[in-house]
């Protein structure tokens, strides 16, 4: 079908362009950006005064637990709540229950999203069998059945040396490893951030060097291998130096951060609030601050959900036995948004964030609006306000530290391969 | 005996953070009684000398014939308890029984609680019938919490210990046994030594302490038992037993596990014994009319030496035939706000 969203203000981080113009949709694609080829006869029209049109989002990192925890979410819930969020692609870490070890998994998901609301799945296989930190996983046929890279998620390596065996075969195939900076026995059995929070509600820390040392032999062996590395899930003021000092050697490596990461600090698990269990947790205000800083610099070059949907008895216990994660699909965009009010970065730069800067991480061909471009992308309303409310979310996890707070924009339509997948019900309209 | 004179902090010492809203939106009434006891912290200083007072009371009467008050005739306290106790659990069946409530002691093991049903599900059993007071204790931090968040509303919870987080009434009752012996806090110099890293009681004791204005709190240990920017609580730290015990009037020796040792933070008994050990000889470096207090159980030969458990400048036993007046102070305390 062809579509004209005419005088809207087309925003697209991926060549810093940025005017009012016309959108033209062929089929799938984009047709053109800006002005209105001779000729086009747009067989529906779509008035954008006063809206803003950018390239649906891709998230790094959302958990849908399908298959294996269909009692939290499933992948129909979940990518609904993410076209809601603006959110067009989304990418499964490997540990589902069975782990994405094999092109199974991968069709079996594939499956399933193609019955939901249209938003693009991908998966990340997992780097070794069953994610045991042993044996290799089989990555050649991973790849050949859509993995768009390889990680062990938040499950232990047996050691430095499979890590290193692991990242040097990955590179045979130019798969990204995906790895979070995490040392597990530093960690121990610590549910929060160390410091003088963690002392005073008596819960067992994580220190910051659980970050920094890993992420320290991680920069070693990316060093020696030269395989290409991506940091998930940034949670230090450190890591995020160290990571800018890595890229400025120009070591091939990029980096994340959860969006929640830049808002919240250890404060917010006080007391005692399972919605602030997050791993990597919470960290200090400097830390906050730092993470800010370096997603401004572009040194993290992508935001992400890191979307973890539970069930209401999952963080129904004393701190430290609740399932940590967020339910943070609907909240990915309006927290990016937020960072340009708070005046830490421009408009573009927010968006490139979650668009061309995930895209270039994982090789994405969409998070741009070019002539060419696949038509996915976000209709908002820069005008309206919404508050984050229990009453309207869509995904299954309603564990969110997000409800109650307001923000201005929001989503107005989502679209995916020139279809719209999701479009905001208007007052006395609900779907 | 009485405390009511305020003197600020003595130069130096590191005052407590402004206490947040939330510790006593939970625990306390709109107008300010105590409708739960689950952490010292943010608690107010009147509030504290309150409980002492009343506790004082008790005190007096359980030294008479006939101890045993009708205050909380007809109501029902369930002790409930996932963690072993000897002391705390008996003190807190004596508190209720001689204020003439009934008392339900549940002792569940960790391991089956796991096993069947859920923390909640045991809280809504047993509120189903009709109790009115829930004395808990729990080996993981923020249970406390997690239950008076939970209950239904007329129950009080009363916190006998969570993981390392808190241990009010045992602070309440070290508070108690001090003033009764050294009476205005603002002189006092009080060194905590040992585990501080893996203690509740530390951590209620510190609050407690600088609540009441304690003119210095130290903390004696080595850094692989000293929980991160433990100063932030409010407290001096010392390394060194000896620099550490010098003229204080109180020192509080905590209870060493023997686990300790299998997760590397420390070599051994013996080293820790040679270095932290509460010994004769070290307690001549303190104030000659120094207390010696432990919450117990006391590990002779570990952390203390039998002649100074046993000693003249010891309270140890006091603290435990004061832990029944205190606890009944909070007993009445919080069943008289929810009459209220």
């Amino acid at each position: 079908m062809s579509v004209l969203i005419e005088n809207v203000r087309i925003i697209d981080p991926a060549d810093d362009y940025d005017e009012v113009g016309a959108l033209c949709l062929q089929g799938a694609e984009i047709l053109a950006r800006g002005q209105v080829p001779d000729g086009f006869e747009p067989r529906r029209r779509i008035d954008g005064t006063g809206l803003w049109v950018f390239p649906g989002l891709i998230d790094l990192s959302a958990r849908m637990r399908e298959p294996g925890e269909e009692h939290k979410a499933t992948i129909a819930s979940e990518t609904l709540a993410a076209a809601r969020g603006g959110i067009t692609s989304v990418v499964i870490p490997p540990d589902t229950d069975p782990p994405i070890d094999s092109p199974a998994e991968i069709e079996l998901i594939a499956r399933r999203a193609r019955q939901a609301c249209g938003v693009r799945v991908y998966t990340l296989g997992a780097l070794t069998q069953r994610l045991e930190g042993q044996q290799l996983a089989e990555m050649a046929a991973l790849q050949q059945a859509g993995a768009r890279g390889v990680s062990n998620a938040h499950k232990p390596l047996s050691s430095l040396l499979v890590l290193r065996r692991a990242l040097e075969y990955a590179t045979t195939f130019g798969l990204t490893t995906v790895l979070p900076a995490q040392d597990l026995s530093l960690t121990g059995s610590g549910c929060m951030h160390e410091g003088a929070v963690s002392t005073r509600l008596g819960l067992s820390g994580i220190p910051e060097a659980a970050e920094t040392a890993a992420l320290g032999a991680i920069l070693a062996l990316v060093e020696q291998t030269g395989a290409r590395v991506h940091v998930a899930r940034l949670s230090t003021r450190r890591g995020a130096e160290m990571i800018a000092k890595a890229r400025a050697e120009g070591l091939p490596i990029s980096a994340d951060v959860a969006a929640h990461q830049l808002f919240l600090t250890e404060v917010d698990v006080a007391e005692f609030d399972p919605n602030g269990h997050v791993i990597p947790p919470l960290r200090a205000q400097r830390d906050r601050d730092g993470l800010r800083e370096a997603v401004a610099r572009g040194d993290i070059s992508a935001i992400c959900s890191d979307h973890q949907p539970h069930e209401a008895d999952a963080k129904l216990g004393p701190f430290a036995s609740t399932e940590p994660g967020i339910s943070a699909l609907e909240t990915l965009l309006p927290l990016t948004l937020r960072l340009v009010e708070d005046g830490l970065l421009s408009l573009g730069d927010a968006l490139a964030r979650v668009t061309s800067g995930p895209a270039e991480i994982l090789g994405f061909e969409q998070g741009r609006l070019g002539a060419g471009a696949r038509a996915d992308f976000v209709l908002y309303d820069p005008a309206a306000l919404q508050e984050v409310r229990q009453l309207d979310w869509l995904s299954s996890g309603r564990n969110s530290p997000f409800f109650g707070w307001t923000f201005s924009g929001q989503v107005r339509e989502t679209w995916v391969a020139g279809r719209p997948a999701w479009t905001q019900p208007t007052k006395g309209n609900t779907e | 005996m009485s405390d009511t004179v305020v003197t600020p902090a003595l130069a130096g010492a590191t005052r407590l953070p402004e206490p947040g809203p939330l510790p006593n939106r939970l625990q306390l009434t709109d107008d300010g009684q105590l409708r739960h006891l689950l952490t010292i912290e943010g608690l107010n200083r009147d509030l504290l000398i309150e409980i002492l007072d009343t506790a004082e009371s008790f005190a007096n009467m359980n030294e008479k014939a006939v101890k045993k008050v009708p205050l909380l005739r007809g109501k029902t306290i369930v002790n409930l308890f996932f963690e072993a106790s000897t002391r705390t659990r008996t003190t807190f069946e004596l508190a209720a029984k001689r204020l003439s409530a009934d008392v339900l002691n549940i002792n569940i093991s960790t391991s089956s609680a796991v096993k069947g049903e859920s923390l909640l599900d045991t809280l809504r059993n047993l509120e189903a019938m009709n109790v009115d007071m829930f004395v808990v204790r729990h080996e993981e931090s923020g249970t406390a919490h997690f239950i008076a968040r939970h209950a239904a509303p007329g129950i009080s919870v009363l916190n006998a210990g969570d993981g390392r987080h808190a241990h009010p009434t045992q602070a309440l009752l070290d508070m108690f046994t001090i003033r009764r012996h050294k009476g205005d806090f603002t002189k006092l110099k009080v060194a905590i030594v040992g585990d501080i890293l893996h203690s509740r009681v530390a951590r209620s004791q510190i609050h407690a302490l600088n609540i009441l204005q304690t003119g210095e709190v130290r903390v004696v240990a080595p850094c692989s038992l000293l929980p991160a920017d433990v100063d932030q609580l409010g407290v001096h730290v010392y390394n060194d037993l000896d620099a550490g015990l010098k003229d204080v009037d109180v020192i509080i020796m905590l209870r060493l596990q023997r686990e300790r040792m299998e997760h590397a933070h420390l070599p051994s008994e013996h080293e820790y014994y040679q270095l932290f050990g509460l010994t004769s000889r070290r307690l001549q470096l303190a104030h000659p009319t120094c207390l010696v207090m432990h919450p117990g159980p006391a590990n002779r030969g570990v952390e203390i030496e039998s002649a100074v458990a046993d000693g003249p400048h010891s309270v140890i036993l006091q603290q435990v035939t004061y832990g029944i007046s205190v606890r009944q102070a909070v007993m009445s305390m919080v069943m008289g706000a929810h009459q209220s």
